[in-house]
């Protein structure tokens, strides 16, 4: 009793200490294995993609043409500079849009406005892509009578609006409120406050949003279906079907041709190599350099 | 957009630039602006929403010194330097009533721009807050290429500005640094330099200290000593010692209004009020 009392009880045997490292482990394994289960489906998808899509990767594959069945060769060079034509094209539409969106909300939001803008910007990312391609066949496709490169771009880039809008914003409101107080202390405009100091600031940020919102869309499938259609041979205008690398994955993927299939997979491989190679050349363009 | 050129630092006059079409009266006021810079504060009341922070203050404030504003947290001190440079409207929900002149010049007039009366009057913030984009050297520039001023020698605006603050020796070889690479001491003294660069009439100062240690504090407050002979500096300040130290003059704020406002060593020994005498003495604050 009296040597407890002195030591506080702090020399003493205590069972919960033991249930509390117990525990702490449990913690940390339960959180390992979490981990474990979120990346192993990543593993296992890059590791089927290298292993029957390597051998099919080639140069051939995005210069050459399909050839019909049978035939040996051929790739889907349309496909590739088909997607390049769509992201291209949608990225020149939607990303201007979405970033002055994204500074709207965040530097001149706190209204009923920005609060619309906002909501509209949330349920619009909601919306299944399917959905926006069904949209753009009514308000595009019909009216112009075709499939077309415009058509598909369009869609594409009202998928990309709401990611980047609600990026951007993000990104401009973790700027400290005292980078905006010290460039208007200083004299400057308030326009020219956000160009070139708060989106500055904010640009690593703003560009990882853009590049995730680029992957989407070079992978999108469904709305290119009613919108850009495909195409088996070049696309030469901007008003014509094009093809592109997730259409034409689809085709050849539920094809019954094994050709077809390991060109699907060579497809696929060099989709995510594109994109990973994007947001690295993004980041890299972005850094912060001092002079 | 309004261009300016600097050749040489010593030849920029001072001036605050009203509409071209004032009224021959504004513009002969314009020109007094010349010969030194006055602020006088009138009625002046201010506040955000419902609530009046700044209760009807006037007060002048003498060019070429130091004016400290003492008073316990929340009296307003803030609220009334930030109204000087029209930085408090800033704020959403912010209000403001009253006149500040800047040599004879309301700078609430409907005819004047507050973006050019910040150019005029620039402001060092309680926190260091050098823009992390920028080197230390275009941090000095910083105010000078947002506003598209013409820089006749870069190098020697850099130069003039980072020796004024006394920290040219300090970073000569980090130019090309990151600003928020340096000391927080360091931070604020380039960003006093980037204010200065825009060679202001007057420089407001908001606890520019609170965040330093006390030999940093040490540095600006010999800074600030110097740079009084070019400028009317209005400085915020919680340490009563510091106002004591630096200030000519030194006024009093209690619940927004101005208690009293005198030669700071009167105010420090001899206040001619109860109020000031007890928080001066430490009896509350």
């Amino acid at each position: 009793m009296s040597a407890a009392s002195e030591t506080l009880g702090l020399l003493e045997a205590d069972s919960s200490a033991a249930k509390r490292a117990l525990h702490a482990k449990l913690f940390e394994w339960g959180c390992m294995l979490a981990v474990v289960v979120a990346i192993l489906p990543l593993g296992s998808l890059l590791w089927s993609l290298v292993s029957k899509g390597g051998a099919a990767i080639s140069v051939d594959l995005f210069t050459e043409l399909p050839v019909p069945l049978g035939e040996m060769g051929g790739g889907m060079g349309n496909g590739a500079l088909g997607s390049l034509y769509l992201v291209g094209l949608a990225s020149l539409m939607g990303v201007p849009v979405a970033v002055l969106s994204g500074i709207f909300l965040s530097e001149y939001g706190e209204t009923r406005a920005g609060a619309a803008v906002r909501f509209c910007a949330d349920v619009l990312s909601g919306i299944p892509s399917i959905t926006v391609g069904l949209f753009v066949y009514g308000v595009v496709v019909l009216p112009m009578k075709r499939f077309s490169v415009i058509a598909g771009a369009i869609a594409l880039a009202i998928i990309m609006l709401p990611t980047i809008t609600r990026t951007t914003e993000e990104m401009l409101r973790l700027v400290p409120n005292q980078l905006r107080e010290a460039a208007l202390g200083l004299g400057v405009s308030r326009w020219r406050t956000t160009a070139s100091i708060l989106i500055r600031t904010a640009l690593p940020g703003i560009v990882t949003g853009v590049s995730l919102a680029i992957a989407r869309i070079a992978g999108e499938t469904a709305p290119l279906l009613f919108t850009a259609f495909s195409n088996s041979n070049w696309t030469e205008y901007m008003d014509d079907p094009v093809a592109s690398l997730p259409v034409q994955i689809y085709t050849y993927a539920v094809s019954p041709y094994s050709e077809w299939h390991s060109q699907a997979w060579g497809a696929a491989l060099a989709l995510v190599l594109v994109i990973l190679v994007l947001s690295v050349a993004a980041k890299f363009a972005t850094r912060t350099r001092y002079r | 957009m309004q261009m300016m050129t600097i050749q040489s630092p010593a030849s920029l006059k001072p001036r605050l630039q009203v509409a071209t079409s004032a009224p021959s009266s504004a513009r002969e006021q314009v020109l007094a602006l010349d010969s030194g810079a006055q602020l006088s504060v009138t009625e002046l009341r201010a506040g955000f929403g419902a609530s009046e922070v700044i209760k009807g203050l006037t007060m002048a404030i003498d060019p070429r010194a130091t004016t400290a504003i003492i008073g316990p947290s929340g009296c307003g001190k803030s609220t009334f330097i930030r109204c000087l440079n029209r930085m408090h409207e800033v704020t959403p929900g912010a209000f403001v009533g009253g006149r500040v002149e800047l040599n004879g010049v309301d700078v609430y007039d409907s005819r004047v721009d507050p973006v050019r009366v910040r150019r005029r009057i620039g402001m060092v913030f309680q926190k260091p807050n050098p823009f992390p984009s920028m080197s230390v050297r275009d941090n000095v520039l910083a105010g000078l290429k947002l506003n598209r001023v013409k820089i006749g020698n870069v190098e020697e605006v850099v130069e003039s500005s980072l020796r004024s603050v006394a920290l040219w020796d300090e970073v000569k070889d980090k130019l090309k640094q990151p600003g928020t690479s340096l000391s927080g001491g360091q931070q604020q003294r380039l960003c006093i330099a980037r204010s200065i660069a825009l060679k202001p009439e007057v420089l407001l100062m908001d606890e520019p200290c609170s965040a330093l240690d006390p030999i940093a504090t040490a540095r600006i407050e010999e800074l600030i000593s110097e740079l009084r002979q070019h400028y009317t500096i209005v400085i915020v300040t919680h340490n009563m010692h510091q106002a004591a130290r630096i200030a000519q003059k030194t006024a009093f704020f209690f619940m927004g209004e101005l208690i009293e406002y005198d030669e700071t060593d009167v105010i420090f020994t001899r206040p001619s009020q109860k109020q000031t005498e007890d928080y001066v003495t430490g009896r509350f604050g």
